[in-house]
């Protein structure tokens, strides 16, 4: 089922972030957004997650989704390994969650590291196998690639892509060169009130 | 053990403690009454006749046994009511005030008070039990206030149960307050302890020998008890401690994921 943003608003004191939005999701594939910081697209992001509530308007087929996220920030828990993190929400299946830090290009010897020894884009990957480790219909990731260079990023995309068959991946990102090199349905963000155009 | 320093070895405070003991000795000679003050050699006597004593050691014992029993009740009863304040407002808004006044009450009060109610031996388990809650609770409370709200929320978004968000998030992020909490209460609990047996005189007790040393003015004895008294608290301390290490080990090897390595 696709997923029906109808007509939100979402203002956070005086500043209307989100103002009469409404968009069309489709069930599968890969959306990405782009746009300024400060335009509201993490707000938009935590408002598919239902972590935020929209002050109007509906957003229709995100009731009973699993969803699985990788947020602006690593959330990893400092007192678990790499691959603990990722086991955490694979009801423990500690093989799986090697198999994922692997997938992401984390070197098997950083699989025991707790998130304080591990880089920024160490850090990132860890975050992005956890989410593609939980198996759910919408995945929703906010700047997952953070500190990874060029050749990196050109091994997850091809990740990405084949999970997009699957669900419905919504990427928000900085980088331009991202989302022409990922194609699939692209939005260029601006705001605040957040708008968004077909790119 | 402070960050940045050494632990000290015996060759660094054997001489430290060779000079404090000469300092003791020339004021004893200084003061040249065995009633102000006993001679190290007086008290050091004394100590090796009360070892070898099987009275002594049923007081200790005993004196031990009831400081433990309040402050493991008290460290229970505080977690407790960590638990629900932090997640009932009702219940923080009824006993904060509650848990405020007993901090503010000298416990000299709660001793006298206490000995109108109960039986000597419970009053002792009462003081400490009072004495160790308001510390564990307050600074439970604060782990429990102090998790990261970003974690929980990642732990919504990925349908971690319950018992996974207690153990995976709460328990780590309040453990460090919960042992900083468990430290200084043993130490201000043994020693509201010692004061209450004092007052109370349950028999046999190390306060009431403290209290007798007091009566019959023997200062040797008042000394040697309370050298017993500081060496204990030193060793329950270090028990407790070793718990806690092998406690927190124990949940670093098993207590996490069913199959990690
Ligand atoms: N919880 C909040 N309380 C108050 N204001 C907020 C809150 N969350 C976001 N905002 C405001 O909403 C606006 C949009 O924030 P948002 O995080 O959605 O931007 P963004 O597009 O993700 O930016 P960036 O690319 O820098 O991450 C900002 O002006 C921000 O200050
Ligand atoms: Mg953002």
């Amino acid at each position: 089922m696709s997923i029906r943003i109808e007509k939100i608003s979402k203002a956070y004191g005086e500043l209307k972030v989100i103002d009469d939005l409404t968009l069309q999701l489709p069930s599968n594939g890969l959306v990405s957004l782009s746009g300024p910081s400060g335009c509201g697209k993490t707000t938009l992001l935590r408002l598919l997650a239902g972590l935020e509530q929209p002050d109007s308007g509906l957003i229709k087929g995100i009731e009973k989704r699993i969803i699985s996220m990788v947020f602006q920030e690593d959330r990893l828990l400092p007192w678990l390994s790499a691959a603990d993190n990722v086991a955490a929400v694979l009801s423990s299946k500690r093989r799986e969650a090697l198999n994922w830090l692997e997938r992401v290009c984390l070197p098997e010897e950083f699989a025991g590291y707790y998130p304080a020894q591990l880089s920024g884009g160490m850090k990132r990957r860890v975050a992005l196998a956890r989410a593609l480790a939980r198996p759910g219909e919408l995945m929703l990731l906010d700047e997952p690639f953070t500190g990874m260079d060029t050749d990196l990023k050109e091994n997850l995309f091809p990740l990405l892509w084949e999970t997009a068959t699957r669900r419905l991946v919504v990427l928000v990102t900085h980088d331009l060169t991202d989302i022409e090199a990922l194609a699939g349905q692209a939005y260029r963000a601006e705001g605040p009130p957040l708008r968004l155009r077909e790119a | 053990m402070e960050p940045g320093r050494k632990r000290i070895k015996y060759w660094q405070w054997l001489p430290i403690l060779v000079f404090w003991l000469l300092v003791w000795q020339l004021a004893y000679t200084l003061i040249g009454s065995d009633l102000l003050l006993a001679s190290p050699l007086q008290v050091g006597s004394r100590l090796l006749v009360l070892v070898g004593e099987g009275h002594f050691w049923l007081t200790a014992g005993l004196s031990i046994l009831r400081i433990t029993a309040g402050f493991l009740l008290g460290v229970a009863i505080g977690v407790i009511f960590a638990v629900l304040t932090a997640r009932i407002r009702l219940m923080w808004l009824l006993f904060r005030p509650v848990i405020v006044a007993i901090r503010a009450t000298p416990i000299a009060s709660f001793i006298i008070l206490a000995l109108v109610w109960m039986t000597k031996a419970r009053v002792v388990i009462f003081i400490v039990l009072l004495m160790v809650v308001p510390i564990v609770w307050a600074n439970v409370v604060e782990g429990i206030r102090k998790t990261d709200p970003q974690l929980l929320e990642m732990a919504q978004i990925f349908g971690l149960t319950s018992s996974q968000v207690l153990r995976l998030i709460y328990l780590p992020s309040v453990s460090p307050f919960f042992l900083a909490a468990v430290t200084t209460a043993l130490g201000l609990g043994w020693k509201a302890g010692i004061a209450a047996e004092v007052l109370s005189t349950p028999q046999p007790s190390l306060g009431s020998e403290l209290y007798n040393a007091k009566i019959y003015l023997e200062t040797p004895n008042l000394l040697a008890y309370t050298l017993v008294i500081i060496v204990l608290s030193l060793i329950l301390e270090k028990l407790l401690l070793w718990v806690l290490n092998r406690a927190e080990s124990y949940f670093k090897t098993h207590g996490r994921l069913g199959d990690a390595a």
